[in-house]
């Protein structure tokens, strides 16, 4: 019983975090289930796969109805995430993993030092509007309302290429390294391309349920998935996606920047040394 | 082009659609836990069930853990439930391009899921 409401408590946190941040939770969840329940690893991969997908949907329903995710983006940029992943789960074995760590890591450190920048630039949140021949092509220009400042914001982007570039290489890191790959897609969206960073975390949010669908049937069938643990963290997920959801909107973009960049720091540092043999 | 107007309806539909696959996934597990309290789990030990043959059997004989995973699993197809509205809303909208753009996603979705079937 302790251990259940333990489970929908953390639920609650990881989701409303996941659903703010447009990440999965995992990071949350896989050490508190580890260190605090002395879980099995494989059981709390299992469990931060089941998060992602439930911080996904919860969250999705409510940035369909605010119309605050890019559906075009998010489907586009899908097929790079998802091939990638593929690539990842039949290359496993094939590349160091330390090194690809390592990588990762280094990738992540510099986009905190990219998102620090930005939030200390004169230029603040600014939005792009310009006009680029694939964003047309592909009809991927949007607009959404937003509340905390109380206007209607039209946006564009760039560097598509490069965003779906950086999305395939976050899913073959999810696929390879069996790691959540939701801040990627954030950075690939926001920093890369450019898009506002509420929209960004929207999409990521539909686009890391998708994605991690594949992985968790594998986890399903092979039997990472317990009952005991996925069933009451789901709900509470679930829970507090909706709530996230909902705050979201209200919160600034340079609040959530704030919130986001201590969180991809750590996970880059985490990475980066796990790269070098050493877990934090 | 076509106008966010009708984009944003097509959303709301997805949106809906959306909702009704997540509370199915969410009700089934509330009451895979409720009976989790009433009756146990329903298997031997620390075991579950986790093969299709094995949940159906679970879910005949009424026992929790069946139910849990068999929300757990709807929970699962949520994400592909939105790529196939998903589909149907840009054909509603006549967009072509994002038909195309959404059923390779689905493809490659199913075929990744087939693949951690089998494995």
């Amino acid at each position: 019983m302790n251990s259940m409401l333990l489970l929908l408590v953390m639920g609650v946190v990881a989701g409303c975090l996941g659903a703010i941040l447009g990440i999965g939770g995992g990071m949350i969840i896989t050490p508190v289930l580890t260190i605090m329940m002395g879980l099995d690893i494989k059981y709390a991969i299992g469990a931060s796969i089941i998060s992602v997908i439930a911080t996904s949907s919860g969250s999705t329903i409510a940035y369909l109805k605010d119309d605050m995710l890019n559906l075009r983006v998010a489907m586009f940029l899908e097929i790079a995430t998802t091939v990638g992943a593929i690539m990842g789960a039949l290359l496993v074995g094939v590349f160091s993993s330390s090194f690809l760590y390592v990588l990762f890591g280094f990738f992540l450190l510099y986009s905190t030092y990219n998102m620090i920048r930005k939030l200390f630039s004169k230029k603040g949140e600014g939005v792009y509007t310009g006009s680029d021949p694939v964003v047309e092509k592909f009809k991927l220009a949007s607009t959404y309302y937003d509340k905390a400042e109380q206007k209607q914001i039209d946006y564009s982007m760039k560097n598509v290429p490069g965003g779906f570039v950086m999305m395939w290489a976050a899913g073959l890191a999810s696929g390879l390294l069996g790691i959540g790959s939701g801040a990627f897609k954030v950075i690939a969206m926001d920093t890369i391309m450019k898009m506002p960073l509420k929209p960004s975390s929207a999409t990521s949010n539909l686009m890391m349920g998708v994605t991690a669908a594949a992985s968790a049937t594998v986890y399903f069938f092979n039997g990472s998935i317990r009952p005991d643990i996925a069933g009451p963290l789901a709900i509470g997920v679930l829970v507090g996606a909706t709530i996230g959801a909902r705050l979201m909107q209200f919160l600034k973009p340079r609040i959530i920047r704030m919130i986001f960049i201590p969180i991809i720091l750590y996970m880059g540092l985490q990475m980066a040394l796990k790269g070098f043999g050493v877990n934090i | 082009m076509q106008s966010h107007e009708e984009t944003r309806k097509v959303e709301l539909i997805i949106g809906k659609i959306l909702r009704i696959g997540v509370s199915i996934s969410a009700i089934v597990i509330l009451i895979g836990v409720a009976l989790y309290f009433m009756n146990g789990s329903g298997y031997v030990g620390n075991s579950f069930p986790r093969r299709f043959s094995a949940i159906f059997n679970g879910l005949a004989a009424g026992k929790s853990y069946a139910v849990i995973m068999s929300g757990v699993f709807l929970l699962i197809l949520t994400p592909v439930l939105r790529v196939v509205v998903s589909i149907y809303a840009f054909y509603k909208e006549h967009d072509t391009l994002y038909v195309v753009i959404t059923t390779i996603v689905l493809v490659i979705l199913m075929f990744a899921m087939f693949m951690g079937y089998r494995s």
